[in-house]
């Protein structure tokens, strides 16, 4: 095959970005121009993105573009291998459709706050995650790393003149420096094995590691990307910095900025330290378990819209954490197509997570420029003012449930799939794990389901709660159109998954030697097979089309039998109460009651009514309500941790004196006890 | 293909015709044990013809959800009958969709009918589908292991490889794994389908009920087509059950020969089956709802155990 042209459209992406970035803060004082620039550049540079990748997945062999910088350890050199090209087309898919959706969503922000410096920001987030997602060399890919963690900061603390956006920046910061502290120190143990910062580097020094170091550098880069991609109990800083970003970002923070821990994941442990022991894959298999049903356990007590989107995060990278386990597991068992299975049901869900969390986060902030809350206890009903984007929440809320025949349904699919095989493929006691991470996988798809039943229909359906969900409107066009773009590609993603998987061919290929994606396609493209003969298979494209058979006469007997009697519209039944109002509702807290006493081991739920009455307790004047659960991780885990470390820093108090000679007589022990070191043969 | 298209429109005849019947002799079973005389065996078809014959009343709160509710319970429950081997080893859709996809395919009726009943803004509604949501949440593993337990013997999904699997060592029920599995997947049965100790589906009392609390704002038509998806859901579980677990009678081809001999074995199964229900029913007074999530957890307990058996035996 000729050469695509993949450097070009690379190369035009980046200088998209980096153009709309210095552009943006260029004309920050005009706020309608700097609108127009942010948002048609940041489009711009997600076509030469998505381009780019397109055409990088279609020609199959790596490209590598390296530039010396002159500073030894460092050059800038770049690798758009399959992997590298199916994260820089998921970041394309999502940055294309925010920044459509951007052009509506920002015009409030004109005359109130500087668009400028937020497409800076914006621009600067995307373009760091490009270059994460390509870099060849360790310090590139850090710079990239870090560039993209302040990026998100100032994105995070935009409405910075709320107190709750200022702590959760903080929170942030904080975890997004120890993150980067353990990939620093992960890499600089591969730098100290193989003697060169280049990736390339490390995959041929990865034999020479001891079993030893490789177990420290898997631990330092699980840590270091577990905090990023936020799996449990590295989660803390989720839930407080997404639901405070611009809608916008929210989504491209839950739905890439995440991803890229997962991308680091999947280069470092299949491609960059050999091949690793059973146990690392176990561990990072149970996280996976753990972070799943955690996460959705505490997306179902959320009633603030935004925070249970980010919750749900939590739970879809414990999915996806759930299928690279299994195929750590599998490649060191010796059995490179099932793990090829894994690893594909892990990136497809990567995928799928990242476009049905990128739409519902914009559905949600869409609620919130029209409702201008966030709380699912004031909305209600949005779905006759906000039709499209109630639509387009359904298809999500559908979707991230992992009901057919949507793109959630073939991920969590292929990810049961491989589970099922990893019990007959490997040996032991520790088989038992699979069948059983498939039933806590079962359980996390249940628990989703009744999540965004609550979301969807406390938000959409039956009656308006409040003032700003009684005056609701439709979001401006734009929005909807980013919405409806990425509906689309989570119903496409679903039918069409046979069409897709194939396009996973190169990266099995590179990273486990074999070809898996079209391995998984049976009776020309139609229907999806878990690789093995007479295994599980399914067909998404069979189920919509017989969904849609069947549905003809049902239509048609209802309607016939419609024809006899009109049907009208009534009051729905109120007990006898002077008509139905907002306040017979069932509410999100009142939805989830029956989780909250079944799981109140988990939650520590603590509640708290006072009833004001005159006569008698049955005849109240005012009742005050009060119900929270208890935050186990922040409370047991971080808390003490803080405190240790505050406590540590007062003693450490006692050589900070502020005195000259002191600090000076620092100095010169410092450079005595270096020299000593850098003298030691 | 046409083969295909016959026998899944013989299948969806059968789902169609027997799924009221069997309701109507659960129901009389039910009668005759507690030495009432019942209904007539065929007062779940009247039931449904007279609802295709009322008029609707939608509540003014609803929004389109409400009415796209029971076409999507209904037609999944109806595509889930073609997935599953009923009287023929290979069903008519089985290499479109596993059990996987029949548990899926179910879930997502029920999301709709969850949201159905959110829709009208009675608290009713909302109470039904909370209890519903949260109670097959907490089934959903005990199900998976059972079902689990049963696809690793036949190492598959497919659920015609698996009858056929389990045709060829008939007597495997007997088995430590598969009895387990099978307590297991009788308690999800029960609760699933929303039956005492779990469910009652005789009255509508707001402090017991779960499904009907969901459904209360639908009438005439939509209600028949809720219904009717109910009762095929039933149908389908069942059939699940006792096919897998007592595999005797599947033919292995579509003969008219086969098929007679098939339907003979699967009628006198799920008769038995169905006894089995009505003795549970009869002899249990209905579960507080917060004790339901330990009798869910009894049943987790028996499909781990049936899963950690599977080694050794």
């Amino acid at each position: 095959m000729n050469t695509l042209p993949v450097g070009p459209a690379f190369a035009l992406s980046l200088a998209a970005y980096s153009t709309g970035a210095l552009a943006s803060l260029a004309i920050w004082r005009k706020p309608a121009l700097c609108r127009y620039i942010c948002c048609g550049s940041a489009l711009a540079g997600a076509s030469f993105g998505g381009l780019a990748a397109v055409l990088g997945i279609l020609q199959g062999a790596p490209l590598r573009w390296s530039i010396s910088s002159g500073i030894p350890l460092f050059a800038y050199s770049f690798d758009y291998d399959a992997l590298a090209g199916f994260f820089n087309l998921t970041l394309a898919i999502l940055a294309g459709a925010v920044s459509i959706y951007s052009f509506g969503y920002l015009k409030e922000f004109e005359g109130k706050r500087n668009i400028g410096f937020f497409g800076f920001l914006f621009h600067l987030l995307l373009l760091s995650l490009t270059i994460v997602f390509t870099a060849a060399n360790a310090f590139l890919f850090l710079i990239g790393w870090e560039v993209m963690a302040l990026a998100a900061y100032g994105l995070v603390t935009f409405y910075h003149e709320d107190r709750e956006t200022r702590r959760a920046g903080l929170l942030y910061i904080v975890m997004a420096h120890i993150d980067a502290g353990c990939l620093l120190l992960g890499f600089a143990l591969l730098m100290q094995v193989s003697g060169s910062a280049d990736f390339a580097s490390f995959r041929t020094a990865a034999g020479h590691l001891s079993s030893s170091q490789q177990a420290v550098a898997f631990v330092l880069f699980f840590v270091g990307f577990g905090i990023k991609a936020g799996v449990i109990p590295f989660h803390i800083w989720l839930p407080a910095a997404h639901p405070v970003a611009p809608s916008n970002i929210s989504s491209l923070l839950s739905g890439v900025v995440l991803k890229a821990g997962i991308y680091g994941m999947t280069r470092v442990f299949l491609d960059g330290l050999g091949v690793l022991p059973s146990w690392a894959g176990l561990l990072v298999l149970i996280v996976g378990v753990a972070s799943a049903v955690l996460g959705v356990l505490y997306a179902l007590m959320e009633h603030d819209l935004k925070r249970l989107l980010a919750y749900h995060s939590i739970e879809n990278i414990g999915i996806i954490l759930i299928g690279l386990g299994a195929a750590l597991v599998f490649r060191v068992a010796g059995h490179p197509q099932l793990a090829g299975l894994a690893l594909i049901a892990a990136l497809f869900h990567t995928l799928n997570h990242a476009i049905f969390k990128c739409l519902l986060f914009l559905g949600a902030g869409s609620v919130l420029h029209s409702t201008g809350t966030r709380n699912m206890e004031e909305l209600g009903g949005l779905i006759r003012p906000m039709p499209v984007t109630a639509f387009c929440f359904l298809i999500g809320a559908v979707a991230i449930s992992g009901l057919p025949p949507l793109n959630g349904f073939v991920s969590e699919w292929l990810t049961y799939q491989s589970l099922l095989a990893g019990f007959g493929a490997t040996g032991g006691l520790t088989r038992i794990l699979f069948p059983l991470a498939g039933s806590m996988l079962a359980l996390t798809g249940a628990l989703a389901a009744a999540c965004f039943v609550k979301a969807f229909a406390i938000t959409f359906l039956a009656l308006p709660r409040n003032a700003g969900s009684r005056s609701a409107h439709e979001a401006p066009r734009s929005m909807l159109v980013g919405m409806s773009w990425l509906a689309m590609a989570c119903v496409a993603l679903g039918l069409g998954a046979t069409w897709f998987l194939p396009a996973f061919d190169a990266l099995t290929e590179q990273l486990l030697g074999q070809r898996i994606g079209s391995n998984l396609i049976s009776s020309h493209g139609w229907v999806l097979s878990a690789g093995t003969p007479h295994g599980g298979m399914v067909s998404t494209s069979v189920i919509a089309i017989a969904l849609l058979l069947l549905l003809i006469p049902a239509l048609l007997v209802v309607s016939i039998a419609a024809r006899r009697f009109a049907s009208k519209r009534g009051p729905a039944w109120d007990c006898g109460l002077p008509g139905l109002t907002e306040d017979n509702e069932y509410t999100a807290t009142a939805f989830s009651k029956a989780l909250r006493m079944i799981f109140s081991v988990l939650y520590q739920p603590r509640r708290e009514i006072q009833t004001v009455f005159d006569v008698s307790p049955y005849f109240p004047k005012a009742i005050r309500f009060e119900s929270e659960i208890e935050p186990t991780f922040e409370k047991r885990l971080y808390v003490p941790l803080k405190d240790l470390l505050l406590r540590f820093a007062t003693r450490m108090r006692a050589i900070q004196a502020g005195s000259i000679h002191a600090y000076l007589a620092y100095i010169f022990v410092t450079l005595v006890l270096l020299l000593l070191f850098g003298v030691r043969p | 293909m046409t083969g295909l298209i016959a026998k899944a429109g013989l299948q969806l005849v059968l789902v169609l015709l027997v799924a009221p019947l069997l309701g109507g002799i659960i129901k009389t079973l039910k009668a005759r044990l507690q030495t009432r005389r019942g209904p007539n065996i065929l007062q779940s078809y009247r039931d449904i013809f007279k609802l295709f014959r009322k008029g609707m009343v939608i509540p003014e709160t609803a929004s389109w959800i409400f009415s796209a509710t029971p076409y999507v319970v209904f037609v999944t429950a109806a595509l889930v009958g073609l997935m599953i081997p009923m009287t023929a080893t290979d069903a008519p859709l089985s290499l479109f969709g596993g059990v996987l996809a029949v548990v899926y395919l179910l879930a997502l009726g029920r999301f709709f009918l969850a949201l159905g009943g959110l829709d009208a803004g009675s608290s009713f509604g909302g109470l039904g589908s909370s209890r519903e949501m949260t109670l097959s949440a907490i089934a959903e593993p005990a199900m998976m292991l059972a079902i689990f337990t049963v696809a690793l013997a036949a190492s598959s999904t497919n659920l015609s490889e698996m009858a056929k699997v389990a045709v060829s060592q008939s007597w495997k029920f007997l088995a430590p794994s598969q009895m387990l599995a099978f307590a297991a997947l009788f308690i999800v049965l029960i609760a699933e389908t929303g039956r005492i100790p779990v469910d009652n589906p005789a009255t509508h009392l707001e402090l017991t009920m779960i499904h009907e609390a969901m459904i209360l704002e639908y009438s005439g038509p939509y209600l028949a087509l809720i219904e009717y998806g109910a009762s095929i859901k039933q149908l389908v579980l069942m059939t699940l059950v006792v096919n897998t677990f007592f595999p005797f009678g599947l033919s292995s081809d579509w003969t008219v020969r086969g098929l007679g001999v098939g339907l003979l074995f699967y009628f006198t199964k799920m008769l038995l089956l169905a006894c089995l229900i009505v003795l549970v029913e009869t002899t249990n007074a209905k579960l507080r709802l917060f004790r339901v999530p330990e009798l869910l957890m009894v049943s987790f307990i028996f499909g781990a155990l049936a899963l950690i058996s599977t080694f050794l035996f």
